[in-house]
């Protein structure tokens, strides 16, 4: 599989953002992936969101692990750099890449196998360090870039294409981070750009640890009825639980938040995002009614979509380490090294 | 009998038998300062088990004037604090050797032995006497033994007093009572036994600049002074120190006075998957990071080291090696992750190593990982021991040159960037086959994709067999190049010798003391230890130079023969072993009877 690099060729309408990029110059190179998979559809909403928030590229660092999903930091952001790293291992790299430099925007992107089965543990504990970054889960229920076996997030009774029923109960990313303290929690669909892209912008200007859990259906292993992670399952079953409207800081004033059912949420950077309920009383600032509602909505087979979960009081693995402000990998040796004479000086205790 | 231990000054070797959790390392540790104090050679080693409370625990002390600290297997005075252990401990005196034990309950007849001297001290009795709290009792009846100790092998008082008031400035209680226990073994000992004892201690002055320090101690100091700021660590015995030390260090040297902003971040991880992932993760972001382990965390690391090696991202890795395999004898030492090492991960992998013999090297060692890591853009991997990490040990003192400044290698910043036409990040390679990186918020002219998957030298994606062969054979050849630039090793040549011992790490004083024991047989032999991975051309040079050569090593296999056959030209036959691995630091007796029985065949 040779990746292909596309020709640029800037259309004279591309719209600029405040940086004056096009979205163009968001974009990576060709997709090898199947074509018409999910994960196609989330790059494509992330090139959107990263333009949206005139992010510089280079000031952006990609992490993924090993799958579909995991390629496709390739595919967007050319000028930022990335580490297509090794199968569940992203968080820690993540974290570390994150405690060496906090200036830089990470966005990691992941599959259901590489999050939820080989990952899992090493999920749970990024979640649990708030480490900031944006963390996508590209699920589609199975494995497939070895082909289609069933991940841990597959459906009790959904059926592979070879027509094995899984019977085991799945693990649902979005119950999971809720129960272990996650400070930001979203859940939506590949072919739902409108929702995903202002749910990215709303990760992108968290505090800390943002989990999107995004159902992106594998059109060669999973798209077939009985698979609850097919298009048609999840168009038909799929229910917003918060409506995302995201307003950047510039335009704070100008939204009136009067309007009914409208929950606004002031994000770590100073914007704000604002959340029409669909339920009249869905607070996503409650982590015990959303846990409540998303398990009733659960047993029903309604899938929640929108941003569920959101705490923006809680600190960030910085904040709690107070971490110079300087990024550690900026620090000049000189102010590093404590030097001869505190090395003489300490002996004496060794004496 | 008697005569055998005739008045032997600054030479001879005791033996303390405790219970593990009784608080004994207090007053072990203040016997082994105060003779390091009183400028005479010495060395402690902990005989330790895997347990918190309740197991039996040793700790041996070694003087020599000469200069050889090497564990010792004769032992002249045994304190038998134990009795559990009575019936082997008693057993393991010399001849003629002295038992000093707590007579508050009477001895066994059956452990009485008719060549030895029995010091009884009623160390129970008396400290029950003169304090009230029960802990207190435990812990003072150690000091009182220590109090003994003084008596008997001439340690100097009033240095010993001096000691305690310098660990309880501050805790006058506390040093009171400690004072009182000394005082209460000293006095008794003094009345009761002739003082001191045919072999004792005599002022020296031997140790001048040298101090008094435990390996990771040290290896922490080095990672201090290499200006590491990211530390990633699962707990593992004997490396979890290394952390500990650093965090304190940390909490000394890195946080800003005036922000209190740290200038470290110390990560304890999930598994040590997690801790290499986070390692790489940060230095892939320009930062120096490192991660501390024994040989099970090296196990779960495998996978990473071969991403961070075919990625080319630096890493610096330190193993206190511990017994193995599995959980093993956690508290026990060897060096035996020699191979699993050197070739870490699946596929074509090998690494730089470094084989530090004892706290001086383990500072020294750190910050050349780090350069090395930097420089060559791979894994590190700094072998210490148990022995070594958790032993103290007596050192030269370590010296610091201001003018150091960390190696980082190729990096390219903007301006160079400017000047390429393109940037590709396996390409450009220079003298020692390394390709410049770029580090990510940098500029967006440096961006690339690391990735773990097939890459040609322009670091695009490629299942390509000849582009994937290309990156992979400068690979090798940029790891050869590093031998260059890994310590020497450490060679001493002997007029006639028949032979060369090689030896690695922490056998170095064991081995040397035997070539001296060798030589006054007549039987003189080179010498040399092993100091870095990839080999030095004069590791080679020394293996043809002889007709045969000993390894000397801990480990069951053969470990560093293995390497030094694989990694050499050298004919199989030509290299013997001298292997022993039962978890307990090496003696020169181990050596010079490895050697003879061979020598004799
Ligand atoms: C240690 C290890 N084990 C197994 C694999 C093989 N492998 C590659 S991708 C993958 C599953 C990917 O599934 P998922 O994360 O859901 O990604 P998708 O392809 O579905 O997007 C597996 C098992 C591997 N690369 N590394
Ligand atoms: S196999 Fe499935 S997940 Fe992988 S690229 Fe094809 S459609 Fe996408
Ligand atoms: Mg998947």
């Amino acid at each position: 599989m040779p990746s292909i690099v596309k020709p640029v060729v800037t259309h004279p309408s591309l719209q600029r953002n405040q940086l004056g990029l096009t979205l163009r110059d968001y974009e990576g190179s060709m997709s090898t992936l199947c074509a018409g998979c999910g994960h196609d559809s989330i790059t494509a909403a992330i090139v959107r969101a990263l333009w949206e928030v005139s992010i510089e590229p280079h000031m952006l660092a990609k992490m993924s692990g090993i799958g579909c999903s995991s390629k496709t930091p390739a595919y967007f952001a050319h000028g930022a750099h990335g580490f297509n790293s090794a199968h569940g291992r992203m968080p820690p790299i993540a974290t570390g890449a994150n405690a060496a430099n906090r200036e830089l925007t990470y966005i990691g992107v992941s599959g259901d196998g590489d999050s939820l089965s080989i990952g899992l543990g090493h999920l749970c504990h990024a979640i649990r360090r708030n480490v900031k970054m944006v963390y996508i889960i590209e699920n589609n229920g199975v494995y497939g870039l070895t082909k289609g076996q069933f991940s841990a997030s597959a459906d009790t009774g959904s059926k592979s294409k070879r027509g094995e029923a899984n019977e085991m109960s799945p693990i649902d990313p979005v119950m999971l981070a809720l129960s272990i303290g996650a400070t930001f929690v979203a859940r939506s669909f590949s072919g739902d750009k409108d929702q995903l892209v202002p749910i990215l912008r709303a990760a992108l200007a968290h505090r800390g640890f943002a989990l999107i859990d995004v159902i992106s259906p594998c059109v060669t292993f999973n798209d077939h009825t009985g698979s609850t992670k097919s298009y048609l399952y999840t168009r038909q079953h799929e229910l917003k639980a918060t409506e995302v409207d995201f307003v950047p800081p510039e335009k704070e004033i100008l939204a009136t938040i009067a309007q009914n059912g409208i929950t606004s949420v002031t994000m770590h950077d100073g914007s704000v995002v604002q959340f029409k309920s669909v339920p009249a009383d869905y607070d996503p600032a409650d982590r015990q009614k959303a846990t409540a509602y998303l398990m009733a909505q659960q047993s029903k087979g309604v899938i929640v979509t929108g941003l569920l979960f959101v705490d923006e009081s809680v600190s960030d693995l910085h904040e709690m380490n107070r971490t110079s402000h300087v990024p550690l990998s900026r620090i000049p040796y000189e102010n590093l090294c404590p030097g001869s004479a505190a090395l003489q000086e300490l002996q004496e205790d060794f004496r | 009998m008697h005569d055998q231990l005739h008045s032997r000054v600054n030479d001879f070797a005791i033996k303390l038998a405790n219970v593990n959790g009784t608080g004994s390392a207090s007053a072990n540790g203040l016997l082994m300062q105060a003779i390091f104090r009183m400028g005479i050679p010495v060395s402690g080693k902990n005989l330790f088990p895997s347990n918190i409370q309740g197991l039996p625990t040793w700790y041996e002390i070694r003087v020599n004037k000469d200069g050889h600290t090497a564990r010792a297997l004769d032992y002249d005075l045994m304190v038998a604090m134990n009795a559990q252990t009575y019936a082997r401990d008693i057993g393991e005196v010399r001849s003629g050797g002295y038992v000093l034990y707590d007579s508050s309950w009477p001895l066994d007849r059956a452990l009485y032995r008719e060549d030895v001297n029995f010091l009884p001290v009623p160390l129970a009795q008396m400290c029950n006497e003169h304090f009230k709290d029960p802990r207190e009792r435990t812990l003072m009846k150690n000091i009182a033994y220590a109090g003994s100790l003084v008596a008997t092998l001439d340690i100097d008082m009033p240095l010993v007093e001096q000691l305690l008031d310098e660990r309880f400035a501050g805790k006058k209680a506390l040093r009171e009572s400690n004072r009182r226990a000394l005082r209460l073994g000293y006095d008794y000992a003094k009345q009761q036994f002739e003082c001191p004892l045919n072999f004792h201690l005599e002022k020296m002055d031997a140790n001048g600049d040298k101090i008094l320090i435990d390996g990771n101690t040290a290896t922490a100091l080095g990672c201090i002074y290499a200006g590491a700021t990211v530390a990633a660590w699962y707990p593992i015995t004997p490396a979890t120190s290394v952390m500990d030390a650093f965090k304190q260090f940390c909490e000394k040297y890195r946080r800003d006075p005036e922000t209190a902003e740290n200038n470290y971040v110390i990560l304890q991880a999930e598994d040590e998957l997690a801790a290499i992932g986070m390692v790489i993760g940060a230095s892939w972001n320009g930062a120096r990071a490192f991660t501390s382990t024994a040989g099970p965390g090296i196990s779960l690391m495998n996978e990473l080291l071969g991403l961070a090696y075919y990625t080319e991202i630096p890493a610096v890795v330190i193993d206190v090696q511990r017994v193995g395999p599995s959980t093993g004898m956690p508290t026990r030492t060897q060096q035996a992750d020699l191979i699993e090492c050197a070739y870490a991960s699946h596929g074509d992998t090998k690494h730089i190593l470094l084989f530090p013999a004892n706290p001086a090297e383990c500072f020294e060692f750190a910050i050349r990982s780090f350069d090395l890591a930097e420089r060559f853009q791979t894994p590190v991997i700094m072998l210490s021991d148990l022995d070594i990490g958790m032993n103290d040990w007596v050192v030269p003192g370590l010296a610091w040159d201001d003018s150091y400044r960390p190696d980082r290698g190729r990096v390219l910043g903007p301006t160079e960037l400017e000047q390429l036409t393109r940037y590709n990040r396996y390409s450009g390679e220079d003298e020692d086959h390394v390709a410049p990186r770029t580090l990510p918020g940098v500029d967006p002219r440096g961006a690339y994709v690391a990735r773990g998957s097939g890459h040609n030298k322009f670091g695009g994606y490629t299942e390509t067999p000849s582009e994937y062969q290309e990156v992979m054979d400068r690979l090798a050849r940029k790891q050869k190049a590093a031998a260059n630039f890994v310590p020497l090793p450490e060679i001493d040549r002997r007029s006639e010798a028949r032979f060369g011992v090689i030896t690695i790490g922490g056998c170095e004083p064991a081995v040397l003391e035997a070539l001296d024991l060798l030589a006054d047989r007549d039987i003189p032999a080179d010498y040399m230890r092993v100091r870095g991975f990839p080999f030095h051309k004069s590791v080679e040079a020394f293996l043809y130079e002889h007709e045969f050569c000993f390894v000397v090593e801990q480990n069951r296999d053969a470990q560093l023969r293995s390497l030094l056959i694989l990694e050499t030209c050298v004919p199989k036959d030509r290299v013997r072993s001298v292997l022993v691995y039962g978890g307990f630091p090496l003696s020169a007796r181990h050596v010079v009877d490895g050697i003879m029985h061979q020598l004799e065949k």
